[in-house]
């Protein structure tokens, strides 16, 4: 996968609540399938499927452990994609800070031509 | 300083970027601050860039040019047309970078409500390529490195929108 199609297939694969919910537990260490479909009103192949998304998306991949084939997360591509959205708003942050200082310079400069 | 309203960035879909952010101001301050070039050169631009051009045509069918300097001389190009104009609430433009290809289209709406406004910028690129080819150069301007960082992140990536309703599962 190209780097902009990688980052596609995380995007899609975090649309997804339930995807973003099996994350969440994952980020808080690695869990098998059966341990990971518990807390959702879900069959385990229902959860299968999302797993195999989120593993399409390199977003978890498997354990040591033949038998319990834990499921882990690996936090790369994730950064990757919010790195590139935070960018994105550092960018207005900024300017929008800046702004906020010129607007606030505006508005006195109005209310002094209103006094005259 | 101040920081009247928090920036929020969504991506309701696979060709949309949408901005909301609140100014403590009336629109017609906050809207004469996006379209004149003497404002605009105040504010526009990331932490250490600057708006070295700032060149503004503003009416329907004119154009704009910008340059931003940055840090090592480093340079970024951005033009475009205005395409509607109705002050202080709205206006439509296309919009592109000298560095990569492809035009968006950016409807900024103004509301305002008890002194304050309302910004909202809806970014909308013509096709998955294009959004792709401005993922990619986000990536190269380096991607933040907050692997230990994951359980703050994961619900600051929900916060940013990304509910999209769609599911290929």
């Amino acid at each position: 996968m190209s780097p902009s199609q990688r980052l596609d297939a995380t995007f899609a694969a975090l649309a997804d609540p339930t995807r973003r919910a099996i994350l969440a537990r994952l980020a808080s260490g690695e869990a098998s399938v059966t341990e990971l479909a518990k807390p959702f009103a879900m069959s385990q192949p229902a959860i299968s499927k999302h797993l195999k998304v989120l593993e399409r998306a390199g977003l978890i991949s498997r354990g040591q452990d033949a038998q319990r084939r834990p499921r882990r997360l690996d936090a790369k591509p994730l950064a990757k994609a919010t790195g590139w959205l935070e960018n994105y708003r550092q960018f207005w942050e900024d300017s929008f800070q800046r702004l906020d200082i010129l607007l606030d310079e505006l508005k006195s400069k109005d209310k002094k031509r209103t006094k005259r | 300083m101040k920081n009247t309203g928090t920036l929020k960035v969504t991506t309701p879909t696979d060709r949309e970027i949408v901005m909301t952010r609140v100014f403590d101001a009336p629109r017609h301050m906050v809207f004469d601050a996006f379209s004149k070039p003497e404002l605009l050169k105040r504010w526009f631009g990331p932490r250490g860039w600057s708006l070295a051009v700032c060149e503004v045509d503003f009416k329907v069918g004119g154009g704009f040019h910008f340059v931003l300097r940055g840090p090592d001389e480093r340079q970024m190009g951005m033009r475009g047309v205005y395409r509607e104009i109705v002050p202080p609430e709205r206006s439509v433009h296309m919009e592109s970078f000298d560095d990569y290809p492809g035009e968006s289209q950016v409807t900024a709406v103004f509301v305002e409500q008890g002194g304050k406004t309302t910004l909202t910028a809806t970014v909308l690129y013509p096709s998955r390529e294009v959004r792709d080819a401005v993922i990619k150069s986000g990536m190269e301007h380096g991607a933040a490195e907050t692997y230990d960082k994951l359980a703050e992140l994961l619900p600051s990536l929900q916060a940013q929108g990304m509910q999209k309703s769609a599911s290929e599962a």
